[in-house]
This record gives structure tokens, sequence and C-alpha cells, in this order.
């Protein structure tokens, strides 16, 4: 069995009262810098909060309003800014393509946190100075590149800042160094594999034994698949740009869900319809305070996410709680005749298929009174036995599959390997093709 | 014994395009195809003459092949030809899973060829009632 390794041993197993005091006075500091910003000075002042004294036990989070995406957008741009501008050294925007952007900055001493953090997700998935770490997340104002990028150098691994796409340049770097890491998106590591074959590679002839998969949703069946095809393991990553980016969740080397750094972080999660605290174990939208960032401090802000929160000390000798493999989002969710259908569901069913490929669509569109849910999903080549009639088999299999998770009837059309379009940032696989207002 | 490559397409336009494209820049002769419709996909069946290259073209540019043993028998090019065949077949109860014949020598002989399940105790039945079966390298060669 391997050693669990630690970047800071004594704060990642810490006992829960010394990370209930590290929080208590990083709530404090975290209300002190809000009060700076245009936003949430009358924000607290509504609730009687103006100096983070008023803060007294952690209990008091509860009083504070959620913030949410739709708050960003509105103090955009420096209505949430609690530093001088002077002292901002770094900002990171949302791509702003459904309205306007939302922006977090950043203070050096910020970054230093943001890199801490980092390093101890890296350090606690095993991967250590002696990796070749290949970063194939797009570098620039989206968090992916850059988040893990200095993590990564601080625990002294040597770092190939490649970035997003251009498949063949990722993989003869991957070779010519002998990359033994990877952080990407699951489906662009899916995508790699299938690229293998056309430059006369097999996984073996990789270094490859890690790879750090995060920035969408993504399930089990994904995981197993491609740590099946490449031979390696892969660790889930938490991340969004509103808590920094990547290295706000991670998973172990027992990968028994992820652990948040709650030194730097609360986490609650709450009914996403109705809004209420929902306990330990019960799934729900996902709810984050920042406790150690100066320029941008976010109190209760509202993910998206949907997960459940667990306690208990891992395995590993990690105490900080874990949270589970992100759902989905809590805006992802169909409604196809009337039934709630998350696309991890299907993806879940595709993935552990192994006749199915490395990608796939949901469309749903309106036939009609009724909606209609088409699965699109690539074949895998070297399951391909030649016969017509074993792929109609398939497709009834797939069919059937889909039906007892979901509860819905899918039409499911098989495509040829590289048949769907590709996406080398974040996949988009869910096309809801409805028109007007939705049941 | 004779090998067919069969190479999974979904039905839009250009695919038989694109296959018949990279066989052709890779020099292999088609000798002939058959393609079985299941609505949204088909199997493209090919009798090439170098299957095994044709396999390596095809996986390389993605698609999703599989090579399958086939019987190519010599019938006689006239009426009854196949007929004579399909009686032996069906004396000894074979079931023909699919088939498609091309003419070799106009008026004097066809092959056709079958996918059954059980190709070496086809191949003795038909072999016993008298027809000649192509070796690969003969029907490649042709």
């Amino acid at each position: 069995m391997v050693e669990p390794e630690f970047w800071n041993r004594e704060i990642e197993t810490a006992p829960a009262e010394k990370i209930r005091e590290v929080q208590l006075e990083g709530l404090r500091r975290t209300v002190a810098a809000a009060l700076r910003t245009r936003f949430y000075h009358r924000r607290l002042k509504e609730i009687g909060f103006t100096s983070p004294e008023d803060i007294r036990s952690l209990d008091d989070l509860k009083r504070i309003p959620f913030t949410t995406k739709s708050d960003l957008r509105e103090a955009y741009p420096d209505g949430l800014l609690a530093v001088e501008r002077d002292d901002v050294v770094r900002l990171h925007t949302s791509s702003g393509t459904t309205g306007t952007p939302t922006v977090i900055y950043h203070t050096r001493s910020d970054l230093e946190h943001w890199t801490e953090l980092t390093a101890r997700c890296i350090t606690a998935t095993g991967a250590g100075r002696r990796d070749v770490f290949q970063n194939m997340m797009t570098y620039g104002l989206f968090t992916g590149g850059l988040g893990l990028h200095y993590g990564a150098e601080l625990v002294g691994m040597l770092v190939i800042p490649v970035g997003g796409g251009n498949t063949r340049r990722q993989l003869k770097l991957m070779r010519d160094f002998r990359t033994t890491v990877v952080h990407a998106t699951p489906s662009y590591m899916l995508h790699i594999y299938s690229r293998l074959e056309a430059e006369n590679l097999t996984p073996q002839d990789l270094s490859l034994r890690k790879a750090f998969l995060g920035a969408e949703a993504y399930s089990e069946s994904t995981r197993r698949k491609i740590e099946g095809l490449m031979g390696i393991d892969c660790y889930n990553s938490y991340g969004l740009s509103e808590m920094n980016g990547p290295g706000v969740a991670f998973e172990c080397i027992f990968k028994d869900d992820m652990h948040v750094w709650e030194d730097a972080y609360i986490v609650e999660v709450i009914d996403p319809a109705s809004g209420d605290l929902l306990g330990e174990d019960e799934e729900g939208e996902l709810v984050m305070t920042t406790l150690q960032r100066e320029a941008t401090p976010l109190l209760r802000y509202r993910t998206g996410d949907l997960t459940r929160i667990r306690s208990g000390v891992c395995a590993c000798g990690r105490s900080h709680r874990r949270i589970a493999r992100i759902k989905g989002r809590s805006d992802d969710m169909l409604i196809i005749n009337g039934v709630n259908v998350y696309p991890s569901q299907v993806e879940s069913v595709l993935m552990r298929i192994p006749e199915v490929g490395t990608n796939y669509q949901i469309v749903v569109t309106k036939e009609g009174a009724l909606d209609r849910l088409t699965v699109k999903t690539e074949i895998y080549s070297k399951m391909f036995t030649g016969d017509a009639a074993a792929l109609e088999a398939l497709r009834g299999r797939i069919r059937e599959l889909l039906k007892a998770e979901i509860l819905v009837g899918a039409v499911v059309e098989l495509h040829e390997p590289g048949g769907l379009p590709v996406y080398e940032g974040k996949a988009r696989r869910v096309f809801d093709e409805r028109v007007g207002e939705q049941g | 014994m004779a090998e067919q490559i069969n190479i999974f397409v979904e039905n839009r336009p250009g695919r038989l395009k694109k296959v018949t494209g990279l066989l052709s820049e890779a020099g292999i002769n088609i000798r002939a195809m058959v393609i079985q419709d299941r609505g949204d996909f088909g199997v493209m069946k090919l009798l090439v003459d170098d299957p095994y290259k044709a396999q390596r073209v095809l996986s390389k540019a993605g698609l999703a092949t599989a090579l399958r043993n086939v019987l190519a028998v010599v019938i006689e090019d006239r009426p009854g030809g196949l007929y004579k065949l399909a009686g032996i077949l069906d004396e000894h109860g074979v079931n023909v899973l699919d088939g498609y014949g091309f003419v070799i020598a106009s008026r004097r002989e066809a092959v056709w060829c079958i996918e059954v399940e059980e190709t070496e105790e086809t191949r003795r039945i038909i072999e016993a009632a008298g027809f000649r079966i192509l070796e690969d390298s003969e029907l490649y060669q042709m």
C-alpha cells in the first residue's frame, strides 16, 4: 500500500475543533473584507452586521443571505472589490457568454493561498517532484490552466504548460518528455484516447500514470472507463472560478470523495428550491464561503453544483470534510415528459457499456405535445464485431438500461468513432431544442 | 479462407466516398461490396485485394472495422447456378447470414460470397457437393 503524502500535514489532519477555530477567525476576516465592498457593505448592514465582531460563532453565518451568480454580475466590475486596485495582482473573468461576465480579483496573498491549496491537492494524489506534469487545461481567463500550474511548480513537478487542444502536439509532448501526470477535462481525456491509434500509439507507449480530471461533471463510470482504457489512475478535481478555480476539493489516493480544504472554505448544502439548509449526506446545492481571500470575499455563494457533504476522517488521515462527486448543476436538470433527468445519469449508463465509445450527446426535442429524448453515442471501434445484428442488439440494450435508470424512453442513435463533435475544453453534450416554456 | 472487411458507417451522405477515398489512396482494389442498411447506420462489407492493409488504413482513420470470414464459392454463371448451391445449403440446414455475388467470367463463372455461423463445417458440406471455394490468395489476386 502506498503511504499517504501531505503538503501541510498539520492543517490537513487537524482535529475538527481546530478547523472550526480557524474557520471562525477566517469568517471574521472575510466579513471584515466584505464590509469594504460596495455590494456586501449594504447587504450586511441590512442584517445588522457592521463589524467583524458581529460574528460571534460560526452559527452566525446562517444569518447572512446567499450570494448568487447574478449578484456577481450585478457587482461587475468592481462592486465586490475589497482592496485597493494597486494591491490586486491578477483577475479572472467568466466568459460572459450568457450576458454580463463576473470577475474575481486576487492579491498576491490570495494567489499564494490558492497555490498552497493546489499543492495540497497534487500531493494528496501521490504526485510529486519526480513527476512530469502536462497541463492540458486552457490558460488565460479560464482558471483551469493557471490554477494548477503554480501548485505544480511549488510541489516541484516539471510543468509543461501546453494548455488545451492540439491533440497531436499533446501526444508528442507526452512521448518526448515522458509525461506522468496530466490535468484535463474527462471528455478531452477520452478524446486523447480515441486519437492514439491515428498516431500509431498505444497507452503502453506513454509513461502516463495519473490524470487530474475536472472542470465538468462526470460519472464514476466515466472515471473507470478512462482508467481502464489508459491504464492510469484518475483523480477527481473540483473547483470553480468564484472560489479561485481548481484546488477547492480533490481526491486523495483512496479516491473516496473529494477533500474540501476547510481552512479555506466553509461548505454548506441547501435545498436548491427552498434554500433550506440540509444535513450531512443529504444531496443538494453546494454553498461556499471564502475564508482566505482578501480581494474578492464571497459569503455563502450558491455554486449551483449538486453534491453531498460527508464528515469523518479519511483512510489517508485527512480530517476535513469531503464532498461527493458532483452530480451536475441544479440548472442542468432536464424535465422530460414530466420526469426529472440529470445528464449525469445518462452518462453513467453509457460509460459502463463497453461497446460505447468515448463521446455522446443528449438531445431533447418536441414531438407534438411530447418531449423526445435522443441519445447519440459513438461506438467503441475495438468492440465492433462487424455484425449489424449485434449493433441492433446493442442499441436495444442501451435503450433498456437508460429506461431503467431515468424512467424515460429514449431514441438511441449509434455513431462512428469520432462522428460526434469534439470539445477540447468543457464539453457541450446536452442540447435542449424545445422552444418556449417547458412544463 | 477469404476475409472481408466490415465497416461501421453512419447513414449520411459522404460516408461511401470517405471509405472508398481512403482505400483508393492506399492503392487497394475493391472486388465486391454490399451495404447492410439498418436505418441510421449500416455495415459496409468489402471484399478487397488486401484486407489487412485495408483494415490498417481504415482503423487509422478512426473507423470501426472488423475482418470476417467468408466462403467464396465458385458457381456457374447461368440460370440455376445459384439455385444448385442454395439447394445444398438448404439440405444441410445451413443458415446464411449474408451473401452477395459477382461475375468473374461472363456466362461461365461467378462467385457467391457467404457469411455463415459454422464456417468450417459449411465449407466441408459445399466442397463435398463438388463446389470449389476460392482460397484467399486466389480471391485477392483475381
